[in-house]
Formats: C-alpha cells, structure tokens, sequence
C-alpha cells in the first residue's frame, strides 16, 4: 500500500534534502531545538515558500495539481495564524460545520460575533485549528498548537485531532513536549539544524 | 485677447526674494533646511530655464521624432521619480521597469487619445499641444502610480500573516491579495478624487490660471481645464491599475505562494 503523503527528496533553503513517508490515518511527531527548520519543513510540503524535490498525496505529484488545490488537502495551521477580517464569524464561511468543533474546544457559540481584538492567543490557536479543520484536508501540519493552551484546552485539541486521525486524517505535529510527543503520535521525525531524521521514540 | 504682460529677469530676481527670505527664516529658526531650500530653488530655475530652450527649439520643428524622444526623457525621469518614492521597492529591474512601464503606457493612451479626439492639432504630434499634455497627464499619474505601488508592498509586507492565511487554506492568490489590491488603488485614486472635489472651491488650477493671465477668456480655460482633470483621471486610473496588478503578479508565483523575497532587502 502506498503511503498518503510521499515526501522524496525535498529541499529548500536552510533544510537539508529530507525524505519521509506519511500513511493515511497516521500521527507523526516533529520534534527538534528551536530554529532547526521544523517550521520551514512544514511550510515546504504545504508549498507556501520557493522549494524542490517531490512530493506526492495518494500517488499524485504535486505538481499535478495547482497551489490552491495542494494545500486544500494539505492543510497547515502555523504558529502564529494570521486574520483578514474583523469579526471571528468571517472567517468561516460555513459556520453551521464549524460550530460542532468550535463546542469542542470549549468555546462559545457567540465567539462568531467576536471581534477579532476579543480572543486571546490561545482562543486564536483553536479557531485557526477549526478554520483549517473545516476545510476537510487529507494531511494536516500542525506547528506547536497547543503553545499557549491550559490542560484541559490541550486536551480539548488532543482528542479532537485524535478523532480525525482515526478517521482517516494524516498528521505531522510540531510539538516541543515529549509527553505530548509520546501521547499523539507512535513515529517520530527530529530536526536539527536543517536536517531531518526519523528518531526513535 | 487683452494684451499679455511680459516678464522680465527683474520681475524674478524680484520674486525670488522670497525664496531668500524663507532661507533666512530657516536660518533664524533653525530649521536646518536653508541650503536645500536654495539648491530646491536653483535647481528649478535651472530645469525650467532648459525647459524653455527646449520646448522653442521643439515647436519651431513640430518633429515627431524629437517630439517622442522628449516624451521618452520626461518618462524616463518621472520613472525614476516613482521609484525614489516606494519604501520597499521590488528587487532588481522592477522597481524601475514596473512603474515606469505603467506610466508610459497610461501617459501615452491617455495624451493619444485626447490629441486624437478632443484636441486634433495639426499635425496630431504637434509638441506645442502634445509635451505639455504629457506632462501634466505624467505628473499626476505618477503619484497614482507610486501611491499605488506603496500600497501595495507595505501592505503585503504588514498583512503578511493575513494573505499567507487564506492562502494556507486554499485561496488562489487572486483572492488572498485582494483586499491589499483593493486599498492600493484606494490610495492610489484617492488624490485625483479629492483634486476634482476642491478644484473651483479651493484651488484654481495652474494651467486654467495660466490661461486666462495670457489672455483666454475664462469660459475657454475652464473647458480646457475640465478636458485636462478628465485626462488626468483616466491616466491615473490606468497607470495605477496596470502597477498594482503588475506589483501583485510580481509578488506571487504561479504556485500561488507570497514571494516577498522579491522586494529589495
């Protein structure tokens, strides 16, 4: 059976050529010091930066298809997410499928109404999760989302994601804390200055 | 037509008095810029001075030849001017090529089109009608233009987070830049608007002025005038569009990714 995302020589700036497979349903996490280029790694697969190399989704190249198209089904929710509109709700356009998700993560139905200077950091980090949610990807690149979470908001995103993955949804999970590691995902990449590397456990 | 007062070289050093007494303000206040105010001042006298020499020498040939190649220099120059105004300029050819291009091409269609139609000298070239046509149609279409293009860079530059947001989701780049897009051209447009809101009120206008102090009768300057601000709205909306959208084609790639690496660091 052939992996979901075949990620085959990619290179880019400040990263060396990595290779690395994802099966369907699977969580793989991304560990490494700060400023290694995990970052970098996540924004090359999800094509938002000049790169090289191939990569494949379900035995497509990505270059069968348009930027646009890729990243539908590659999602990626950085770090710092970013908001063009004013009010919370804008920034999804089928709020009835988002709601559902936006309850599990322990925020309120009103938060549609919000304007965007209302959420805190951590609040932003589970909208942007359900923004990217909604979109139904196949593979999702999360980089540390739950940074700047309480427990049980932590733990709100854990099952949540949880639930995807065993539906089907391929993850690759930035996370700086190796109990999270050990919880979300059983394969572990480490990057380190540039260089990416399956780990052990 | 009443007889036309003509100036002497006694009449400006006259005037420029003026110029030497807000020198000697900037001396008595400290403002620091009385040399640049001089330099400012002489420069002007200088390029005006060449101007006069050669518009008579351009006249008395009405040669399309020499008629184009002045239009080219005065493009060539408001090119450099545009550029000099962006923040963050593009990186290497384009931040000259960009603007200048639009501007050439907004200039050009709009100053044609009035010879063409409105005007109709004979010959259509003619520089008399022609160069002054230009330059007043350049000046203002290179504010739209750098306006414009300012707009446009510092916007994605600030918004970064925001554009590479609804490109992370799948937006095309068409639909991530078009709130920068959109308020560039606000900028850019927004001037043009204001002028011909005041103009009448506020402001008389140099060309309707000058005119009617060499003699029109009022109710021609102003016809003209009104052709002109016509004129300079169309090329401004051109010239604007053509270096935003270009500016945007330039900031994104056919991966739809944001490529602010191609401005200048």
């Amino acid at each position: 059976m052939t992996a979901l995302l075949d990620v085959a020589d990619l290179r880019r700036t400040a990263l060396q050529p990595a290779c690395f497979a994802l099966q369907r349903g699977e969580c793989v996490a991304v560990h490494g010091p700060s400023g290694a280029g995990k970052t970098l790694l996540l924004r090359a697969i999800a094509d938002l930066d000049p790169n090289e190399g191939e990569i494949f989704l379900d035995g497509h190249r990505r270059e069968s298809m348009s930027g646009p198209q890729w990243r539908r089904q590659v999602g990626y929710l950085p770090a710092e997410p970013g908001w063009w509109a004013d009010t919370v709700g804008e920034h999804f356009p089928d709020w009835a499928a988002a709601r559902p998700l936006i309850e599990a993560l322990g925020l309120p139905e009103e938060a549609r109404h919000w304007p965007l200077t209302r959420p805190s950091t951590g609040e932003r980090l589970r909208l942007a999760l359900v923004r990217a949610l909604v979109v139904e990807p196949r593979v999702l690149l999360l980089d540390e989302p739950t940074a700047a979470l309480d427990r049980l908001a932590v733990a709100a995103v854990e099952t949540l994601i949880g639930s995807r993955v065993a539906a089907g949804l391929s993850v690759l999970w930035v996370t700086h804390d190796e109990a999270q590691a050990a919880r979300v995902a059983r394969r572990f990449l480490h990057v380190e200055a540039g260089s990416v590397r399956e780990a052990a456990a | 037509m009443k007889a036309y007062i003509s100036l002497g070289y006694g009449d400006l050093a006259l005037g420029s008095l003026l110029v030497l007494a807000n020198a000697g303000l900037s001396l008595a206040l400290q403002l620091g810029i009385h040399w640049r105010f001089l330099v400012a001042a002489a420069r002007m006298v200088v390029q005006l001075a060449l101007m006069g020499v050669v518009l008579s020498a351009l006249f008395s040939e009405a040669s399309p030849l020499w008629t184009s190649l002045a239009a080219m220099v005065m493009v060539a120059f408001a090119g450099r001017e545009a550029a000099a105004r962006q923040d963050r300029p593009l990186a290497g050819l384009w931040a000259y090529g960009l603007g200048t291009s639009s501007m050439m091409m907004a200039a050009a269609l709009v100053t044609v089109f009035a010879l063409t139609t409105a005007l109709r000298p004979d010959p259509w070239y003619d520089p008399r009608y022609a160069i002054p046509l230009l330059g007043m149609i350049l000046g203002n279409t290179m504010t739209g233009v750098s306006l414009g293009l300012n707009g446009l860079t510092s916007g994605l530059a600030t918004r970064r987070a925001a554009v590479e947001a609804r490109l992370m989701l799948g937006a095309s780049r068409r639909e991530a830049l078009a709130p920068v897009v959109r308020q560039s051209l606000r900028n850019a447009l927004m001037p043009i608007v204001n002028t011909m809101s005041a103009t009448g009120v506020v402001a008389l206008p140099g060309m309707m002025t000058g005119q009617i102090l060499g003699g029109v009768a009022p109710s021609e300057a102003v016809k003209y005038q009104i052709l002109i601000l016509f004129l300079i709205a169309g090329g401004t909306g051109i010239g604007a569009v053509a270096a935003v959208l270009g500016g945007a084609f330039r900031l994104t790639d056919h991966r739809h990714r944001l490529r602010l690496d191609r401005l200048a660091k």
